[in-house]
């Protein structure tokens, strides 16, 4: 057995033991979920389903509905701002060019949410960069409110999508085969009639794909609604923070981060049928 | 070329110059206040001043934090890019009953809120009295690093011509000098690339390691957190300076490199 497939069992005992290590984790957060709050204390009571009654208030509804918005502008956003990026890209014809867009648009991927968050921190305050260059443009006189709002958020957010999207934007259009467009082209079509009957629908499944993962990774978004929302702007993950440290209610902390799964997992399900439909009319037109 | 043309792509580039402005400009920004001369977050700076740079590496909460995030980094980049690398030859090459469970856990971390990853490793931490400590922060990162190895190594794996193996095997290598001499060489780039993206991951972590880390334990990003709740001088400015500029430069030798285009696997050229 070990002659025909080597290394099978010495790779496959390290992969098994950290799944099962990662199970148990998750497995704990939904047996948290199930189990009594004891006020003022860290300790936990018995078997109960209080915890999921709980969360049927217009608060916890709110907060949902709250980052569902929240999440559906950032991605749709980001995909408005991303396109032009990918396409760039993908199709400039200077290698140098390519170059420095990759890493112009791949980086700040990797320099972290809090270097990010308290970037924006800078730009978006009171005396921040905005604020400072509308006074001394005469546009404004005082400060216009951009931290602590639903915009403020959104505007940090939709940066932090981007290189995402940027990636799978510019996958789909580098996999586009341009005879297409040459052919239309060549048929009279006009540049924009190329674009957007041939490039933009050829590139639906990487529109969509980037939609839904930039809307499932935006729902469970923290430091960006923490700092920037500053408490005044609440997204779900802030409020299992919240109920976690300061209410040490961690069974419904626990109830919560389900739910925030739940919502990842489903967004995620809903594009792989949206895709497959998508592929198939795709495929019988 | 016509003016239509010429006019539309003037255009084009326009926007495209305009939104990486919107995307880069809070790192302009942060660098440049790092070297405000006093507490005051001007931007353009006041003067030049590099003593937030001074304060940045010497107050002893960074310190410590900084030594917490080689650590992790260090060990959890490096275990990932051993379980990535083995887990993606296993399924590259075998089928096995429960492969696909498997998979699904391996990957889940990519998809799975960090908070509640975070949130679960604090409380199997504490059910097995590891409360906080490396041990838990490590295996949080591990898992959370882990699948982008796995896919870089694939990516590699599925570039190589199963021949080379084959022709050493026929000539009586053993399969762990094929594995040593000729299967590691070939995915090495893989190997590296993931385990490069992995530590840079590691060291930025934030949201999962808020809940697994104590104030001992805490890592830079967590630091930075609870600098920033505090105080308002341009120390955490300085702080990002330095990982903004040493992740882009290691972005820009990895693109060198290893070609970036390549690994993201966007390159039609």
């Amino acid at each position: 057995m070990t002659r025909q497939r080597p290394f099978f069992v010495q790779f496959l005992v390290p992969a098994v033991l950290v799944a099962v290590i990662f199970a148990a984790a998750m497995f704990n957060v939904l047996k948290y979920s199930f189990l009594e709050f004891v006020p003022g204390s860290l300790n936990v009571g018995g078997f109960t389903l209080e915890n999921f009654t709980r969360i049927n208030r217009p608060i916890y509804y709110w907060v949902l509905l709250d980052t569902f918005i929240l999440s559906f502008a950032t991605a749709f956003f980001a995909l408005l701002l991303s396109y032009p990026i990918s396409f760039a890209l993908v199709r400039a014809e200077r290698n140098w060019v390519r170059s420095v867009l990759v890493v112009l648009a791949i980086t700040p991927l990797f320099t972290g949410e809090i270097v990010r968050t308290y970037s924006w921190m800078l730009v978006l305050g009171s005396d921040g960069v905005v604020n400072t260059a509308l006074k001394s443009l005469g546009i404004i006189d005082r400060s216009v409110p951009i931290m602590y709002t639903r915009v403020g958020v959104v505007i940090a957010l939709v940066q932090f999508a981007m290189p995402v999207m940027i990636i799978l934007l510019a996958t789909a259009i580098s996999q586009i085969n341009r005879d297409c467009e040459k052919a239309a082209a060549n048929l009279g079509a006009t540049p924009n009639t190329v674009f957007w009957w041939v490039t933009i629908p050829l590139t639906l499944p990487g529109i969509l794909s980037g939609f839904v993962v930039v809307f499932a990774w935006t729902m469970s978004a923290f430091s960006t609604p923490q700092l920037i929302g500053g408490g005044k702007v609440l997204m779900i993950s802030n409020v299992v923070y919240l109920q976690g440290f300061s209410s040490f209610n961690l069974p419904f902390a626990a109830v919560l981060s389900l739910v925030a799964l739940v919502a990842a997992l489903g967004s995620l399900a809903l594009m792989k049928l949206l895709t497959a439909r998508l592929e198939q009319n795709m495929a019988t037109s | 070329m016509s003016k239509g043309t010429n006019m539309r792509s003037t255009l084009f580039w326009t926007a495209v110059v305009a939104i990486l402005v919107y995307m880069t400009l809070p790192a302009v920004v942060v660098v440049a206040t790092s070297f405000n001369p006093t507490e005051v977050m001007a931007f353009p700076p006041n003067g030049f001043s590099l003593r937030w740079y001074e304060k940045a590496l010497t107050y002893p909460d960074f310190q410590v934090a900084f030594k917490n995030s080689l650590i992790v980094m260090g060990v959890s980049s490096t275990l990932a890019m051993l379980l990535g690398s083995s887990f993606a030859y296993l399924i590259f090459h075998y089928n096995f009953r429960g492969r696909g469970l498997l998979e699904a856990a391996l990957w889940s971390p990519l998809i799975v809120p960090h908070f509640t990853t975070g949130f679960g490793f604090l409380l199997l931490g504490s059910h097995l009295n590891l409360t906080q400590g490396f041990a838990v922060i490590v295996m949080a990162h591990l898992l959370l690093v882990t699948p982008f190895v796995t896919r870089a190594v694939f990516v590699s794996l599925s570039n190589v011509d199963p021949n080379y193996a084959r022709a050493a095997a026929n000539l009586g290598a053993t399969p762990t000098r094929v594995m040593v001499k000729i299967t590691v060489p070939l995915i090495l780039p893989g190997m590296i690339g993931g385990w490069l993206i992995a530590s840079i991951l590691s060291l930025t972590e934030f949201t999962a390691s808020l809940y697994v880390t104590a104030s001992r334990t805490q890592t830079l990003p967590v630091a930075m957190y609870n600098y920033i709740r505090e105080y308002a001088d341009p120390t955490i400015s300085a702080i990002s300076a330095l990982l903004i500029l040493s992740t882009t430069a290691i972005m820009i030798i990895a693109n060198h490199f290893l070609g970036l285009r390549r690994i993201l696997g966007i390159d039609n050229g």
